[in-house]
């Protein structure tokens, strides 16, 4: 059973933070009242401004901020003639609609529990969010790949140390306190796709179709590779550069539409974009020819595929609601903290649910020796779990989620700890059939030895009572 | 007019009964065959694949898993996601006319070995202790991670054993055995940690049903090749390579995944079909009751096959800032690197004979030397004793 409430406060703003909100645009409003004060990991602030004010367009109601606020435009009539409850009551449901989009629901912690709890299936978004998002994992590898399927004809530059650095490094920079990761890049030569891609002269291009790209993947996944060295989840994001022959090619939804990234992805998996580079010479020029990708629009497509991959859903945001473009790095400090719960909440369940499945274990199979390490562990588990439920239910949720990563941690080394394996199982009727011709050749004449003194000392009784007599 | 600033706040999350909320689990299942997404409900597969026999004479029991596994990669599953064990080397043995194959078919048509065959676990290192660390992943840190099954809870698994066995029990490198009551527990054991979304076990032995008898764990389907009492049996031998080639389940299993391709739309029904007694001569088995799907609705690619789930991307994100320059004048530290000597190149050259250690004698020696003076003071009396001391 899982309850969550939500703890209100509210107060008049500063003279500081109206001068902050008198800025000419939202996004400026934002940015001071961000410098005036920071808001804690798991709070937000919403700031309600009056009908008339110019920060926010006509037509919108709501500006979701980058950082932790939210701006509301209520109506005039609203505030007149009422006392401070009734006002109050009046914003509850607008506040709960910009909850829904900013915090946490009730089908975002569903999902996250989803493989212990399978839930009814109107709940679709959740189901697939569940399904796409990588389970949680102390750490996770990145892996960007170029696949040059034609090098005589293009000889591909990517400067990919540099775009990791400026685009990718922000996010996961900011993301370190869900997981660690780690980024390799390779090229990849004379790779093909599995499937052939049709020439449609409608658009003048090849086109790959949706429903093929699942057989894409296939044959190119045995020739990445991964590291060896860890077993953490890999994500793979391919960058496909079309041969000379099969330029420019398409992606094409179900409705055969073009796709405007030009990129899918693949649950649990990775992201493929198709990069066309037949505009950037001529067909004359001399081969190969030298071509340099431009990174931002790659790294914008594997940013969000990224994004997706991790768990931040992205969900359209209902109408009247502006939401800020996402900053350098991707994310917006709401959304992390939204990550960051279902993080806290995925991690807890996962580690009860192993040391309660340990204890089972260990009932079950009553000759495994428990090393001491093992019950350290158990015990730390237990410990970090405890304290993360008590500051889960304070509300801190920084410390929350590192104390339930050190209890997963914890609970994991325990529960697949290579001394636990429970390797000799006796049925009773082969217990039997090893003991029973072992004893029963050597019982046999003790037995009828004992057989023999108790009739012996039977006698001499009777004898001696007969010498009585 | 005033400006109202609302400081809604914290979270609270009360996780005090999660427990109960794992215990019933199962009460609430979706079904949904709309869509490919949500009908199978898994993301990746796997494959474990086991020889469990050696010796020269069992070259069917490598044969049958080396079809398998030439089946399951054809269907897309890769390699590091794959784990293949063989109990013995059929195709570098010294008694194999053709080396470096593997045959299937008699006059040899088919070659299952190829030259893209990765084995995991080989020889010795078949075990019932390695087959279950690597169901229940308790392996020591230091395994690679091509010997591991890193499957998740979105995972569809195919367990795959042949070898010789009998009722409730599987045969390992003709020293040990595996029970079904530890393969059930080694099953529940990857459950509880969600180890799979759904596992098929198929075995090829003698009495194979026994060992899918005691499974407790939902979603599992199970294929036999014999039921308790009936023997499996082996399919055509070679007269060129002298033993038999396959056995006679997989030989009509690998016929029938012949003509799967990875769109194909075949379910689990035709695979119950495979080889019936006419001409397997033991009757193949099936168990699909802890199943939570209709098998009709399970397509073979589910399991043999790996049919990527793909969303296209919607959206990108604008990117705008340049990107920046390493500097890569500090990076870049001239190391001089120098590898330690491989060989003691001059000590082998320039060789001295090596002084060789004097031990004193061993228990062998003295106690002949013993032997030798009892019998001499024995035979000539003590007294001899004075002369010596």
């Amino acid at each position: 059973m899982l309850r969550y409430r939500f703890e209100t406060r509210y107060r008049t703003a500063t003279i500081m933070e109206e001068d902050a909100l008198n800025k000419p645009t939202a996004a400026g409003a934002d940015e001071s009242l961000h410098t005036l004060s920071e808001s804690p990991c798991g709070s937000l602030v919403f700031y309600v401004i009056p009908e008339l004010s110019l920060l926010l367009p006509k037509d919108t109601d709501v500006y979701i901020g980058q950082r932790r606020t939210a701006l509301l435009r209520v109506s005039s009539q609203v505030g007149v003639g009422r006392t401070l409850e009734q006002l109050l009551a009046q914003l509850e449901p607008r506040i709960k609609q910009v909850l829904q989009v900013m915090s946490f629901s009730h089908t975002d912690v569903s999902a996250v529990l989803s493989d212990r709890v399978r839930f009814n299936p109107d709940s679709k978004e959740g189901i697939a969010d569940s399904m796409r998002a990588f389970k949680s994992s102390p750490g996770y590898e990145i892996t960007f790949s170029l696949l040059n399927p034609d090098p005589t004809s293009h000889q591909l530059h990517w400067d990919i140390e540099g775009a990791v650095q400026t685009y990718i490094q922000p996010l996961l920079t900011k993301l370190s306190p869900v997981a660690n990761f780690s980024i390799d890049s390779q090229t990849l030569y004379y790779s093909v796709l599995g499937v052939k891609p049709r020439f449609d002269s409608s658009c003048d291009a090849y086109t790959l179709n949706a429903d093929s790209l699942a057989h894409v993947i296939n044959p190119v996944e045995a020739r990445l590779g991964s590291n060896a060295a860890s077993s953490n989840p890999v994500l793979n994001f391919l960058l496909y550069v079309p041969d000379a022959h099969h330029s420019p090619l398409k992606i094409q939804d179900h409705r055969k539409q073009e796709v405007p990234s030009n990129a899918f992805h693949s649950p649990r998996w990775g992201g493929i974009m198709v990069y066309n580079v037949n505009g950037f010479y001529e067909p004359e020029a001399e081969l190969p020819v030298d071509i340099s990708i431009n990174m931002a629009e790659v790294m914008g497509v594997f940013l969000a595929q990224l994004r997706l991959l991790l768990g931040v859903q992205s969900s359209p945001p209902p109408p009247g609601f502006l939401v800020a473009p996402r900053g350098s790095s991707g994310l917006a400090d709401w959304e992390l903290d939204r990550l960051m719960w279902s993080r806290c909440v995925e991690n807890i369940a996962t580690a009860t649910t192993t040391i309660t499945s340990l204890a089972q274990l260990l009932d079950q199979i009553s000759n495994i020796v428990i090393n001491d390490n093992i019950a350290e562990q158990v015990s730390s588990a237990v410990n970090s779990l405890q304290l993360a439920v008590a500051e889960l239910e304070a509300g801190n949720l920084k410390y929350a989620l590192q104390l339930s990563k050190e209890a997963i941690l914890a609970s994991e080394k325990a529960f697949f700890d290579p001394s636990l394996l429970h390797l000799l199982y006796f049925p009773d009727d082969q217990k039997f059939a090893i003991y029973i011709p072992l004893f029963l050749p050597m019982c046999v004449p003790i037995l009828l030895s004992l057989i023999k003194m108790a009739s012996e000392a039977r006698q001499k009784r009777r004898e001696k009572l007969a010498k009585k007599d | 007019v005033a400006y109202l600033c609302f400081y809604s706040v914290q979270l609270s999350n009360m996780l005090a009964a999660i427990i109960m909320l794992i215990f019933i689990c199962f009460c609430v299942h979706f079904q949904n065959t709309a869509g490919q997404f949500f009908s199978s409900g898994h993301t990746n597969n796997w494959a474990v694949l086991v020889c469990t026999s050696r010796f020269w004479f069992n070259y069917r029991h490598v044969a049958n898993t080396l079809s398998v596994y030439r089946s399951v990669k054809r269907l897309g599953i890769p390699d590091s996601h794959i784990v293949l064990m063989l109990a013995d080397d059929m195709a570098c043995n010294h008694r194999n006319p053709k080396p470096a194959t593997v045959f299937s078919h008699r006059n040899m048509e088919l070659n299952v070995y190829g030259d893209d065959v990765e084995v995991d676990y080989r020889g010795y290192e078949v075990t019932v202790e390695n087959f279950l660390r690597v169901l229940t992943g308790r392996l020591p840190p230091s395994t690679p991670r091509s010997k591991r099954l890193l499957s998740d809870d979105r995972s569809n698994i195919l367990i795959y054993l042949t070898g010789h066995g009998g009722n409730g029990f599987l045969k390992f490198q003709d020293s040990e055995e595996i029970s079904n009551v530890e393969l059930a527990d080694a099953f529940e054991q990857m459950w509880q940690k969600r180890r799979y979304n759904e596992l098929l076990f198929i075995i090829d032995t003698c009495q194979g049903a026994s060992m899918y008898e005691r499974f407790y764990s939902p979603n599992i389907m199970a294929l036999a090749s014999s039921q308790v009492g009936e023997d499996s049996l082996s399919h055509q031998p070679d007269l060129a390579i002298g033993v038999h080639l396959m056995d006679r389940y997989t030989f009509y299993l690998l016929e029938f995944l012949e003509d799967i391709h990875p769109a194909s739309k075949s379910n689990m029904n035709d695979l119950f079909k495979v080889c019936p007694k006419s001409q397997c001569v033991s009757t193949p088995g099936h168990r699909t009751d802890l199943f939570l799907r209709d098998p009709g609705s399970v397509l073979i690619t589910d399991f043999f096959g790996s049919v990527r789930k793909v969303e296209i991307t919607m959206e990108a994100i604008h990117l705008t800032d340049p990107i920046l320059q390493l500097e890569d004048g500090e990076e870049v530290q001239e190391k001089t690197y120098s590898y330690v000597d491989q060989l003691p190149v001059s000590e082998i050259i320039h060789q001295k004979p090596k002084q060789k250690d004097w031990h004193p004698p061993d228990g062998f020696i003295l106690g002949l030397w013993t032997l030798i003076l009892l019998v001499f003071f024995k035979t000539y009396g003590i007294k001899h004793l004075k002369h010596i001391f």
